[in-house]
């Protein structure tokens, strides 16, 4: 009964969808009042697909083996919490949840949405709901989630245990809230497009979903690098996979979106730019999404494969986008331009940023297309990595970052003042950096040398935007800029320290050996049979030394039954400065062992670096809902919004 | 903003969903071919991977029939599965020679004995010259030679039980 309660709900929700599309016509073509019942029927309709979500999520739960789905995903001696995991660790489950996110961001578009014109939302609940709509078809026409099984099986077939681990079930949900977040950007374009109302009211009402969308997205990029470099033992965080290029070009695009959204707040210029941008951001979102669920792309990441779901997702994306667009060709022209600026000035140090970022996200797309582009015009296979994305985008990332300390100097409109006389001291630590790196390590590459070098740059030019004032009266919105941008410079330390000062060892090891992999020396102690819940393990005893400190670390190799899988658990060390990375390989016939040591030191800076750029996007958003919710307190303070916004 | 500039999202925008339409319309064919099809085998000669077991030379394979000959080694984890599905063929009357690749004669004669023996001829390629010469880039891997001692396919990977009417047909085809 569960399972066709929540197809009940889906039924309705998409019917509810149908109908707030059909009121939007009304609205727009007759001036219907419509408002309210938009309005509620947006509410309800995200209620309806938390209730579906809510019944998968029982479903499996109860391992109720019936339902087909969980038959394939799920087995009764799982963990309970990847009994859970599992309900979105698959195609139609995680579909499900990317309706459900859409649904509900769309009714809180309707309560919340009242800072843009009552038209503007009127239309951006359409084309929320005509978003909507389209992925309810999906579900229920190519993937229903809660189709059932007769007989029912005793139990099922099991979650792929690369996905049983607690950072992958949490990945998942916070990367989809973030591309769909952008849907309500996506929304707010279109509706804007329609309605020709394209001006810093829009911008401001857009900004809180960029910001929310564009924080869960860092953290979800930031999650699954970490989840990569642990789970899959190959000691790199980013492969340049096309998953996970599909996860980094919507961020590329929000980032961008992120910088033009501002001009267009402060200053009501940019306003084609800023409505491509947003239907780009959250178009990314769903080539991803295609990408990732069409199988038409070989990778490690590839879950689902079937051509028919990728022909009616293309289909959708297809749709979408293109009316999207073809909107923008129509309604481009009636667009004009708001205040004039300078050469010298914030906005052109932000329409450089777009510039680059939206290069960036050029060159990742062009790279993960490309192999499809080649075979369909010689025939011939062939795959785009890491040499090409690091050569192309790496050198315009580190262009970037230099001008991250730039940009937040420079006034808007105009800028008379010396801005560069500021950035002696930031200059300063940059070529300090470099003279040390030269010095020390003569031999090392040029991009993570540069990377050095622009690090410490950054580190200082970011937190000038804090300096010559009194840094506790600066508005949250500044701090949460300069929290961002020295994360950046932090990030960038970390994987250009970790490019030019691992240590890596590969070695046979019997019980008794030592290897030595950077400063350490590491013994391998014991290797021991292990098993846990679901699976059977061999367990290495390492025993690491370094001067003072001595560490054990248990790296283990795992077998899981249901699938017959392994998977390697790697042990990792951290300390201050830099992590201890273990790996037990294979026995050979001579009861010898294959080891894999990797000495990082601070790798672990990428993540921290990721996450404070969360965490300036985090205050960031805080900042501007606070100001919001004071401005509505106190009406007589409007002038202030002109004149500080 | 000029007319072409509103419009080229739009039309690039068409230009990759065609692709993209395109790609998912054309069945994909994930084997790799191997350039020596329809060439001959290279001269070589190996050395017999086992005493009771006669060596392998490239004058071997033109004998007239067709010959599947399968590069392995008993330290290949899905040789294992696969050398099975061998034995399923071999029933079939297929002519199975074995290339043995960085092997020991103890090991192989336990992988044999634990896993069936579905081979008339292994050689013993210790360096992977022969494995090289033939374009193979990993265990396991099978060819179909015909009676001329030519390269009619290439398979990469473990030849599955359901590969196998693919693979007689092939075969036939060689004939």
């Amino acid at each position: 009964m569960i399972a066709e309660a929540g197809l009940a709900a889906l039924w309705l929700a998409s019917g509810l969808a149908a109908l707030q599309f059909l009121l939007m016509i009304a609205a727009l073509r007759r001036g219907a009042d419509v408002a309210g019942a938009m309005r509620s029927i947006a509410v309800v309709q995200g209620a309806l697909t938390l209730v579906a979500f809510a019944m998968l999520l029982i479903v499996f739960a109860r391992s109720d083996m019936s339902v087909a789905l969980v038959f394939e995903n799920s087995s009764a001696v799982k963990p309970f919490i990847y009994k859970i995991a599992g309900a979105w660790g698959n195609h139609e489950g995680s579909m499900l949840m990317w309706v459900t996110i859409l649904a509900v961001a769309g009714g809180f578009l309707a309560v919340l949405g009242r800072r843009t014109s009552e038209h503007t939302l009127l239309a951006a609940l359409g084309a929320q709901a005509v978003l909507a709509l389209g992925f309810y078809a999906f579900l229920l026409f190519a993937s229903n989630p809660f189709a059932r099984l007769f007989p029912a099986p005793p139990d099922g077939q099991g979650l792929n245990p690369l996905l049983q681990d607690p950072g992958l079930a949490f990945h998942p949900p916070t990367l989809y809230l973030g591309y769909v977040g952008l849907s309500v950007a996506f929304s707010l374009a279109v509706g804007a497009l329609l309605t020709g109302e394209v001006d810093s009211r829009l911008a401001r009402a857009m900004r809180p979903w960029v910001l929310g969308a564009w924080i869960l997205l860092t953290l979800g990029i930031t999650a699954g690098s970490y989840w990569a470099y642990y789970e899959l033992g190959w000691g790199g965080y980013w492969f340049w996979d096309p998953v996970e290029n599909a996860s980094l070009m919507p961020w590329l695009a929000a980032t961008a979106l992120l910088h033009s959204i501002n001009v267009l707040a402060a200053r009501g210029a940019l306003k084609a730019w800023t409505m491509m941008l947003a239907v780009i951001a959250f178009s990314m979102s769903m080539v991803g999404t295609f990408l990732v669920r069409s199988g038409i792309l070989t990778s490690v990441h590839a879950f689902a494969i079937d051509p028919e779901r990728g022909t009616f997702l293309l289909a959708l994306l297809g749709i979408y986008v293109a009316a999207a667009f073809a909107l923008f060709a129509l309604r481009g022209a009636s667009l004009k331009e708001g205040a004039p600026f300078e050469l010298v000035s914030r906005e052109t140090g932000l329409v450089i940023n777009n510039l680059i970022l939206s290069v960036v996200l050029g060159i990742v797309f062009v790279g993960t297309l490309y192999p499809l582009f080649v075979e369909a015009v010689s025939g011939e296979k062939l795959s785009v990595g890491a040499p090409y994305f690091n050569a192309v985008a790496g050198p315009l990332a580190l262009v970037l970052a230099v001008l991250v300390g730039v940009g937040p100097l420079i006034a808007w409109r105009r800028e008379r003042r010396p801005v560069f006389k500021q950035l002696t001291i930031p200059a300063l630590l940059g070529v300090t950096g470099l003279a040390i790196t030269i010095i020390l390590w003569p031999q090392m590459h040029i991009l993570p040398r540069l990377g050095i070098m622009i690090a410490a740059y950054l580190a200082g030019a970011s937190i000038l935007p804090l300096t010559g004032r009194n840094p506790l009266r600066a508005p949250l919105a500044t701090w949460g800029m300069v929290v961002a941008h020295f994360g950046i410079a932090v990030a960038l330390f970390g994987m250009a320290s970790n490019a030019a000062f691992t240590s890596e060892r590969l070695a046979i090891a019997k019980p008794g050996d030592v290897l030595s992999v950077g400063p350490w020396l590491v013994a391998l102690a014991d290797v021991t049979p292990g098993a846990g819940k679901n699976w059977t393990a061999v367990e290495a005893e390492l025993r690491a030394t370094r001067g003072d400190d001595i560490v054990t670390l248990h790296p283990e190799t795992r077998y899981f039954s249901d699938p017959p899988t392994e998977t390697s658990e790697s042990a990792i060390r951290t300390f201050w400065n830099g992590q201890l990375y273990t790996v037990i390989g294979k026995e050979d016939q001579s009861g010898a062992w294959q080891l894999r040591l990797w000495w990082k030191p601070f790798v672990t800076l990428i993540w921290a670096g990721g996450a404070l750029i969360a965490l300036g996007g985090a205050l960031a958003l805080v900042g501007r809902l606070w100001r919001i919710a004071w401005r509505r307190r106190s009406p007589e303070t409007e002038w202030r919004r002109e004149r500080y916004a | 903003m000029s007319r072409a500039v509103r419009f080229a999202p739009l039309a690039l925008l068409l230009v990759v969903i065609v692709a993209l339409i395109w790609r998912l319309a054309t069945p994909t064919d994930s084997n790799v071919h191997s350039t020596l099809d329809g060439k001959r085998v290279p001269e070589f000669s190996l050395p017999a991977a086992l005493p009771e077991k006669p060596a392998l030379s490239s004058a071997d394979l033109a004998s007239g029939s067709p010959h599947l000959v399968n590069v392995f080694a008993s330290w290949c984890v899905p040789c294992v599965t696969e050398v099975k599905t061998l034995q399923v063929l071999r029933h079939s009357g297929v002519r199975v020679d074995g290339i043995a690749i960085r092997d020991r004669p103890v090991d192989l004669a336990d992988f044999l004995a634990r896993n069936g023996d579905p081979y008339e001829r292994i050689g013993s390629d210790a360096e992977s010259k022969v494995q090289i010469s033939l374009g193979s880039s990993g265990v396991p891997e099978s060819f179909i030679v015909d009676g001329k001692g030519v390269i009619r396919y290439q398979h990469i990977g473990p030849i599955e039980r359901s590969d196998v009417p693919m693979i007689l047909a092939k075969l036939e085809q060689a004939r």
